[in-house]
Formats: C-alpha cells, sequence, structure tokens
C-alpha cells in the first residue's frame, strides 16, 4: 500500500501527503530503533531523541563545512549515534528502574544544551541546511518521489533488522533479561554487555533516521532533542504496541496522522492530544499491533 | 575575584537551592509513598503561579491572593489525583511517564488557552522591593532573602511533620509498606490523595516565588521540572533530607557554575575558546554531576530506608 502512495498523491496533486507518509517513515525508524530497548529488552530510555539530533547535527555539521557526500554524512551520523550510544550506554546501563529514566533524559538534556550554546550552528534558532546529501547521483533526494521510496525502503529493512535480532539468540537473552534478570543469571548470562550492545545498535538506527530527518526538513535545530520529541517517540512505540514487529509504523502513522489533524483544526491542538495520550495509556493497553490478526509475535 | 560578588552569587545559589527543595519535595514524596513518576509536577508549578497571578489581581491582596492561589493548586492537584493519576500506581514506570507526559501537553494549552502565550508579569509587592545589607557595602535583594527563608521554613516545617506528628508517621508507614498500613485501617487511598495535594501547593509555592524572578509563561514548568529530577536522583529518590542536600547542591552548582565558569576558563584557555565553552559547560554541569553520583553511587546520596 505504501508503495503505491506517491503515483496516487501525483495523481491526486497532493503532494504533501507524501511529506506526511515520508516522515512517518522516518520516525517509524527511530521508534523501531527505540522498540528494540524498550520493548524487547525492557530499557525506558526517555531520551532517544538524542540520537535523532546527532544523526541530524552531523548532517548540518558536515554539510556546513561543505562536505555534501551522502555517504560520508550518514555513515558518520550513524557511527558518531553509536559512539554517543555507547557512552551513554555503559554509565546508564548501571542503574534500572527510575533511575534509568532519569539518567538518559539528563544525558539528552545535556547534549540538548549543548547544542543551544554552540552559536556557530545556529544555537538556539537551527541552522539551514542548504543542500541535501548527495549519493554520487544515485539517488536523487531533491526528487521527493526517489526520498520517498529510499525511506520506504530503509523502514522496512529497518523493521526486519529489528524483527531479526529480536528472534536471534541474541534478541532472546535479551528478552530473558527483561523478564526475570536474576533467572538469565542465574543461567549464565551477564545481560549488562548484551544491553549495552542493544542501546548501541538503537543508537546507531535512531542516528540514521536523524540523519534522514535532517534531509527531510532541512534544517537542523536543537528542538531535535528536546525531550518532549523523546517522549512522543517513546508514545509511538507503546500506542503500536510493544515489542511487535509493526508496532512502531502504526504507532508512528496513527500519532502523526492525529497531530496533522487536529493541527490543522485548531491552534491548540495538544490541550486534546494530552487527554488522548492519557486515555490511551489508561484503556488501549496492548497497542494497534495487538488489534491486528497476526500482529502480535514474542 | 571580589568575595562580595561570591557571596552574592552563593547566595543565589542558594535561593536557586530552595526553590527546587520546594518541587523536589513533592516529588520525592509522591515517588517514595505511591512509587509514581508524576512528570507533570511541572505543570502543578505553573498552575500555582497562574493561579495565584490570577488571585491576586482579582483580590488586589497579594497574600491573599497567594493564599488563594496555593488552595486552588492543592485542590487542582488533589483533582488529577482523583481523575488521572490513581488508576495509574499499578502500572509500570512506563504508563506512567507516558500518562503524566499527556497531562504536561494538556496543561501547557490550557494556560495558553486562558491566559495566552505571553510570559506574564507577577510584579511582587511594595514592601518586598528594596535590598538588605548583608555587611558594609553589599546589598542583596529583599525579595530573594525572603524567598530562602520561606524555603528554609517550609524545610524545617516539613521535617516537624513528617517526623514529629502522627500524620508524618503514616506516610513514613506508607513508605514502607502500603498493604500493611493499609491492613491496619488506614485509609490510605485518602492518604495519597492528601500527599499528594500538599506536593502540588509546594510545587505552587515555588511557582509562585519564582513568578518575579523568572517568567510566568507556558512550559515554565518543564526545564525546571528536570532540573528538579537531577536533585532527588542525586539526593536518592524518596528521601527528603536527600532532596534538601540535593536541591543545595544543584543550586549552587549551577549558580556559581553560570557566573563563574567562563572567566575561570579564561584564565586557562584563550578567551575565545572560553566565550564558546563556558556558556555549554554551564548549562551541563549539573547533569555531569548527576551522572557522576549515579556512576558513584547508583542509589543517590541518601537512599531511603524505606524504599522497597
Amino acid at each position: 500500500m505504501l508503495t503505491l502512495l506517491p503515483p496516487v498523491a501525483a495523481a491526486l496533486q497532493e503532494p504533501f501527503y507524501l511529506d506526511l507518509v515520508r516522515k512517518v517513515m522516518i520516525f517509524a525508524i527511530a521508534a523501531a530503533s527505540l522498540n528494540l530497548i524498550l520493548g524487547y529488552g525492557g530499557m525506558v530510555s526517555f531520551g532517544h531523541a538524542a540520537y535523532l539530533g546527532i544523526g541530524g547535527y552531523a548532517v548540518g555539521v558536515l554539510a556546513f563545512y561543505g562536505t555534501t557526500s551522502g555517504w560520508v554524512q550518514w555513515g558518520v551520523a550513524i557511527g558518531a549515534s553509536a559512539l554517543v550510544a555507547l557512552a551513554i550506554g555503559a554509565v546508564s546501563i548501571r542503574t534500572s528502574g527510575i533511575y534509568f529514566i532519569m539518567i538518559t533524559l539528563a544525558f539528552t538534556q545535556m547534549l540538548y544544551y549543548l547544542g543551544i550554546s554552540i552559536e556557530e550552528y545556529g544555537g538556539d534558532d537551527g541552522m539551514r541546511i542548504k543542500a541535501r546529501s548527495d549519493f554520487s547521483g544515485l539517488i536523487d533526494l531533491g526528487d521527493p518521489v526517489a526520498f520517498y521510496y529510499l525511506a520506504l525502503v530503509l523502514m522496512l529493512a529497518c523493521l526486519f533488522l529489528v524483527h531479526r535480532i529480536a528472534n536471534s539468540r541474541f534478541g532472546m537473552v535479551l528478552r530473558a533479561a527483561k523478564s526475570n534478570e536474576p533467572r538469565s543469571r542465574g543461567i549464565g548470562f551477564s545481560p549488562y554487555a548484551y544491553r549495552l550492545v542493544a542501546f548501541v545498535i538503537a543508537g546507531a538506527m535512531c542516528g540514521l533516521a536523524g540523519a534522514m530527518f535532517a534531509n527531510h526538513t532541512s534544517f537542523i535545530t536543537p528542538e531535535f532533542m528536546h525531550w518532549t520529541r523523546s517522549g512522543e517517540i517513546m508514545f509511538m512505540v507503546i500506542l503500536g504496541g510493544i515489542a511487535t514487529t509493526a508496532g512502531p509504523l502504526l504507532g508512528a502513522l496513527v500519532l502523526l496522522v492525529v497531530e496533522t489533524l487536529l493541527a490543522g483544526w485548531t491552534e491548540h491542538w495538544q490541550a486534546i492530544l494530552g487527554p488522548l495520550l492519557v486515555l490511551s495509556v489508561l484503556f488501549f493497553r496492548r497497542g494497534l499491533a495487538g488489534l491486528m490478526p497476526g500482529g502480535k509475535d514474542g | 575575584m571580589p568575595l562580595t560578588l561570591v557571596l552574592e552569587q552563593l547566595l543565589n545559589g542558594v535561593q536557586f537551592g530552595v526553590m527546587l527543595f520546594l518541587m523536589a519535595a513533592g516529588l520525592t514524596l509522591v515517588f517514595g509513598i505511591m512509587n509514581l513518576v508524576n512528570l507533570a509536577h511541572g505543570s502543578l508549578y505553573m498552575m500555582g503561579a497562574y493561579l495565584t497571578v490570577a488571585a491576586v489581581q482579582w483580590s488586589g491582596n497579594y497574600l491573599a491572593g497567594v493564599a488563594l492561589g496555593l488552595f486552588a493548586t492543592l485542590l487542582l492537584g488533589m483533582l488529577v489525583e482523583v481523575v488521572a493519576l490513581r488508576t495509574l500506581y499499578d502500572r509500570d514506570h512506563l504508563d506512567q511517564v507516558l500518562a503524566t507526559f499527556g497531562l504536561i501537553l494538556f496543561f501547557n494549552e490550557l494556560v495558553a488557552i486562558l491566559w495566552g502565550r505571553t510570559a506574564l508579569d507577577l510584579a511582587r509587592p511594595d514592601w518586598l522591593q528594596g535590598h538588605i545589607e548583608l555587611f558594609a557595602g553589599s546589598r542583596y535583594p529583599l525579595y530573594r532573602a525572603v524567598v530562602i527563608g520561606v524555603g528554609l521554613a517550609v524545610a524545617a516545617a516539613l521535617w516537624y511533620v513528617v517526623t514529629r506528628t502522627r500524620l508524618g508517621m503514616l506516610v513514613r508507614a506508607g513508605a514502607s509498606n502500603r498493604s500493611m498500613i493499609a491492613a491496619l485501617g488506614v485509609n490510605i487511598r485518602l492518604l495519597y490523595t492528601f500527599v499528594f495535594g500538599i506536593g502540588a501547593a509546594l510545587a505552587g509555592l515555588a511557582g509562585v516565588m519564582a513568578g518575579p524572578i523568572y517568567a510566568v509563561q507556558p512550559g515554565m514548568g518543564e526545564l525546571i521540572l528536570i532540573q528538579v529530577f537531577v536533585v532527588i536522583v542525586i539526593g536518592g529518590i524518596g528521601s527528603i533530607r536527600g532532596a534538601f542536600a540535593g536541591a543545595l547542591i544543584v543550586g549552587v552548582v549551577d549558580t556559581l557554575g553560570r557566573a563563574f565558569l567562563k572567566p575561570l576558563l579564561g584564565t586557562v584557555l584563550s578567551p575565545a575558546a572560553a566565550d564558546a565553552a563556558g556558556p555549554a559547560l554551564a548549562s551541563m554541569l549539573i547533569y555531569l554531576l548527576m551522572a557522576a553520583v549515579l556512576a558513584l553511587r547508583p542509589e543517590g546520596l541518601f537512599p531511603s530506608r524505606g524504599g522497597q
């Protein structure tokens, strides 16, 4: 269905939908990466927007210094996000529960303030990216349809990757540590290393989403890393269905479409979205994927 | 660096610290007793400030307005607890974080609808204007000194209530074993609602006192909320003593960092580098502190003895 959208949107002359669905797919990648650690690993990271920001800034800063090659930009985005995730994870995973939530939040705030205080890259106001990432003429991101299909392919790849990881031996250890840590220790696994690796993979994947999002908006600001953004990504995971393969896509789709609809209807859309959020947490616990036949795995 | 300047900034740090404490006390009590992560605590801080602005305008009297505003915040807190949060106690932290995140969005927009997005001015009354003389040649704003005084008085009162009264005994008992105290015939739900209301009023008081120093605007609660999280993580979740120590540490470190880090770095680095690194490092300082504390003592400085 998603493959058919570009010709349909072109026929209806509504390029806006293409734009919206592209954003949905980018956020589906971010949500899928969070789903890996939150859904399967039980690590409630409240700072996942950090990697969105790092990925975005990698593209923006490299473009600022004249490097527009997409291979370099996206590679750096993924690598830098993985490194930061390694550092944050190494400290955070020592803690658990509420401390983990807060320490990941605090690290992201740290990066947010770093983004605000570096005047050279626009500080508070953000920075325009003059040219989109250039993939040696292979894919032209300036063409909305080409970018759309690239996002679609990457999103499917990421959803598949998370699915494969979750059902591999590695993923089983991760899930075992989530459901019963003492027992998984008892049979000889030390969860720390597994969790850290998952944390780094998730960070790298979200860094990719950040690089794509920077290209999507042609603009980077510290708002990429704002803590409400982390909350949104987390909500997509929960709304779609925690620890499900398609959940992140469904969650991103519904949340962003509802946001767009409400925003088109009233300026005060958050006053409606907020209670909807509360209600869905209170009464709708299994997520959207739970409603679909065969949508729930694990 | 002149000594009076250091002293003045130190006092500013303490002033910021006692405000953080007012917020942290409510948050840490709610967490310690009800095991609830309440992100919407910052919204109560904001609502306290707005309700007081409205009450002061309506009554025309500063003190009456403050009292009315705080009472309204207390009621609002209890209302929020009964309507939305009560069902969340048995859920995991993830659900709590998301639901209270939804409340934040709601309250921010509510304030924007009712009072607009521009910052309001909560003017301090005439009798709180002016300065006091600390010692010869050093003047300190009276208002900030009053904030410190009120904050310390509340801290003392809270200490007395929690450790020396029957209510405090129930609160401590609730923190260490919920089902036992319910089995002994205490209406724990009512106690929860009441404690939540008190926490809301304390947050509201912090918001009122912040009004003339910072701006009263939508979203004002979020920045301080995250700093308060840092405070209670450093102090140890669930511990009021820890919240007090953590609040003073964070308040002083943050204020001194912002005031002196740039000139200090300037003596080591080039002025340009210090200009760039100073403010960035200063705003990251408390988070670095928190990471260090957690890495060394994952339970915080004063772990709560009654935790489950």
